[in-house]
């Protein structure tokens, strides 16, 4: 028998913990940034709920790197905030034999890019043992990953994957774009019995916003943030606020931009879609991801289907282009910007 | 020179004899002769149902079935060291297992034959539904086993996989992360020598049990031919998880004296000489021997046996050819646990277009 002396117990019994002061939760209207309303929301999910256990990697002591998760271990001890080790399919497939135990984790991919090694326990068992057991066993689980570009980082880094996930039967995909939704949608995809994707514009964490503390619209619903009558733009995520940029832009040169942030990327909230195509008679999708089996194409493609006869024009994408993330001296010209959406817009009002 | 071949653990010789041994005889001190018997009818038993389900295979009624031949004894010996309220993450050859759990016969094959992608609820019977990816549900277990920590209670999460399983990341990663957190799992491997077709030496360069201690979990060899060694070594493993020592990782040496599924041919690839070999160490006959010299097998005990198999075998092959065919519109059940406004479109789109035949069902 090959019998090795035993580790030290793990680190749950050691790390500070359980003594700290507790930070009351939001009860009030406050100004918080992106990623602070997401910190609020994880600490009022898991005071809601005890069996909302938080993994990843740095989510402990350090809060993670983008200190989303600051402050939580010291609220509720390393039994609910676990610093796992660093292998990504490994914290998936041990959220996927807690969530079969009754547990709600949330699991922190530290970025975009890294998200592959748990790719696997992501597409063929997470999304599939609703289905594969008949509905016996739920996958409660929350997939936190900050996403997109726009920030100078190394490869891996600055990655939209989005669409590998939407094109995923059993998933919910969500893109938040503002703080108050962060905090919103961060409680609604824990709180959902699917599972949740749920991306994070990493270049918007430091953007300030007033959160109200509360769950709002469903989160499969698209939202209109800026009316239009001309043209329907539509995107999520980062590219939310330059979508609005666009909308003040084009309206000093008399076209009216109706921008929508899709919010979900899985299920699309068609209705919404749909009715302000019908309205506008143009479409322009805008997204960081490639363009090449996006969901600006499948979006097109639907509205397309279900719209034609109300198309003025052929919809428009706006997107990153079909190249692996570009170093960080070249992503300005991968990424759309505010130029090249009104150069879309102005595509499809038969501008150029 | 680092020994790298210890002999696996043996309790029961093949020609029958019990074998003394300090370290595991206090395990399997209750085991006397109907104990003995009991655990003989289930290999028997589950046997003649693999036979069976080859069988159905041959004739049709299943798409594929994965024989268990000359498993038994790996997984009667553990699955009946369990406990009720533990939990089994299995892979997909755990047919055994299974029928230890009390699952139902045609609830078995019920995803072989192509009705379901699972056969069961797991949580009626505490056995996850089998893993076709290569290793991914030990990462489950370990999973379970951190939430039964948090849970302070001494359930145990047993995971089986095979000797090709060891090479996946996620093997791997269910022991750093076991090791890690002291979770209470058993990692269970049955080393039956080949994955399909490649022999385990292209997995493993050194014993698979040995590469458990540098994750800093204990690991041991047992015979996994031998029902008692393999009782033993369970029982063994599952207390250290009861009682807060942490994952320990088995390997059963044993042998897939079948193809790896009713699509393969070991034919093209194994030398009939170690089939023979193998079958010499069959963990039935073995058994068997042990029984005969205790006196516990009679004329009517193994007709009585025989008339179990018999009748598990039947009741499988009623069950199977009976089941009804899934209802089409079905497909889109349970993908989500909450509405989907897509799925639920493309559902009434494709009702609609079946109802244009006429029926609605073809």
């Amino acid at each position: 028998m090959t019998m090795t002396t035993l580790m030290t117990p793990s680190t749950m019994a050691t790390l500070p913990g359980l003594t700290a002061p507790a930070p009351t939760p939001l009860t009030e209207t406050k100004t918080l940034t992106l990623g602070k309303a997401i910190n609020e929301g994880l600490r009022q999910a898991m005071l809601d709920d005890p069996k909302v256990v938080l993994l990843g990697e740095d989510i402990g002591a350090l809060g993670g790197v983008f200190r989303v998760t600051s402050d939580l271990l010291a609220q509720f001890g390393a039994r609910r905030v676990i610093d796992t080790p660093l292998a990504e399919s490994g914290i998936i497939g041990t959220a996927v034999g807690l969530a079969y135990r009754g547990y709600r984790p949330v699991c922190e991919i530290q970025f975009d890019g890294f998200i592959f090694p748990g790719f696997d326990q992501i597409v063929s068992q997470v999304a599939k043992f609703h289905y594969r057991t008949q509905g016996a066993v739920r996958m409660p689980i929350t997939v936190r990953v900050p996403f997109g570009g726009g920030i100078g980082a190394a490869e891996h880094h600055s990655e939209s994957p989005e669409a590998y996930f939407s094109h995923t039967s059993g998933l919910r995909v969500i893109a938040v774009s503002n703080a108050q939704d962060a905090y919103s949608l961060i409680r609604q995809a824990i709180a959902s019995d699917d599972p949740v994707l749920y991306f994070e514009p990493k270049r918007r964490y430091h953007v300030k916003g007033e959160v109200v503390p509360e769950l709002g619209a469903p989160m499969e619903q698209a939202v209109i943030v800026t009316p239009g009558t001309d043209v329907t733009l539509l995107t999520y995520g980062a590219l939310v606020s330059t979508a609005k940029d666009a909308a003040l832009a084009a309206f000093d040169e008399g076209v009216s931009i109706e921008v929508i942030d899709l919010r979900s990327l899985s299920p699309v909230d068609y209705a919404v879609v749909e009715a302000s195509v019908r309205k506008t008679g143009r479409l322009v999708v805008t997204h960081e991801a490639a363009r090449s089996g996006g969901l600006g194409g499948e979006i097109i493609a639907t509205v397309t289907e279900r719209c034609f006869s109300f198309l003025e024009s052929a919809p428009v994408r706006v997107t990153g282009f079909d190249v692996p993330y570009p170093p960080a001296k070249l992503e300005s010209h991968h990424l759309p910007d505010l130029d090249r959406i009104l150069d879309g817009v102005d595509r499809v009002m038969g501008r150029r | 020179m680092i020994d790298f071949s210890p002999q696996p653990v043996q309790l029961l010789s093949l020609d029958g004899e019990r074998m003394p041994h300090g370290d595991f005889d206090k395990w399997v001190e209750d085991l006397d002769g109907p104990a003995l018997l009991a655990l003989y009818r289930d290999m028997v038993v589950v046997r003649r149902i693999d036979t069976e389900a080859t069988a159905l295979q041959r004739q049709g009624e299943l798409g594929l079935w994965p024989p268990l031949l000359g498993q038994e004894a790996a997984q009667i010996g553990s699955a009946r060291a369990l406990r009720s309220d533990d939990f089994i993450f299995p892979s997909y050859r755990e047919n055994a297992v299974a029928y230890c759990r009390g699952v139902n016969l045609t609830d078995i094959v019920k995803v072989w034959r192509g009705n379901a992608q699972s056969g069961w609820d797991p949580y009626t019977v505490n056995m996850a539904t089998p893993a076709i990816i290569i290793g991914a549900q030990t990462l489950h277990a370990t999973g379970w086993a951190l939430g039964a920590q948090r849970d302070e209670v001494d359930s145990v999460a047993f995971t089986y996989f095979g000797d090709g399983a060891t090479s996946q990341g996620d093997v791997n990663e269910a022991m750093v992360f076991a090791a890690s957190f002291q979770a209470p799992v058993v990692f269970f491997c049955q080393n039956n020598q080949w994955a399909i077709s490649e022999p385990v030496g292209v997995q493993a360069h050194r014993n698979i049990a040995d590469r458990a201690p540098g994750f800093g979990i204990p690991s041991l060899r047992v015979d996994g031919n031998d029902v008692i060694a393999v009782m033993a070594a369970t029982r063994m493993a599952l207390d250290r998880a009861r009682t807060g020592d942490g994952p320990t990782f088995i390997e059963a040496v044993t042998y897939r004296m079948g193809p790896h599924t009713t699509a393969d041919d070991p034919t093209r690839y194994r030398d009939p000489a170690e089939l023979a070999e193998w079958k010499t160490r069959d963990p039935l006959l073995r058994l068997h021997r042990l029984l005969t010299y205790l006196g516990e097998i009679t004329p009517e005990v193994e007709a009585d046996t025989q008339a179990r198999a018999d009748a598990a075998a039947a009741e499988l092959r009623v069950g199977c050819i009976g089941l009804p065919d899934p209802e089409p519109l079905s497909v889109f059940d349970h993908v989500y646990a909450t509405p989907n406004a897509t799925l639920e479109r493309q559902r009434t789109d494709y009702a609609d277009y079946l109802t244009s035949f006429g029926n609605g069902k073809e």
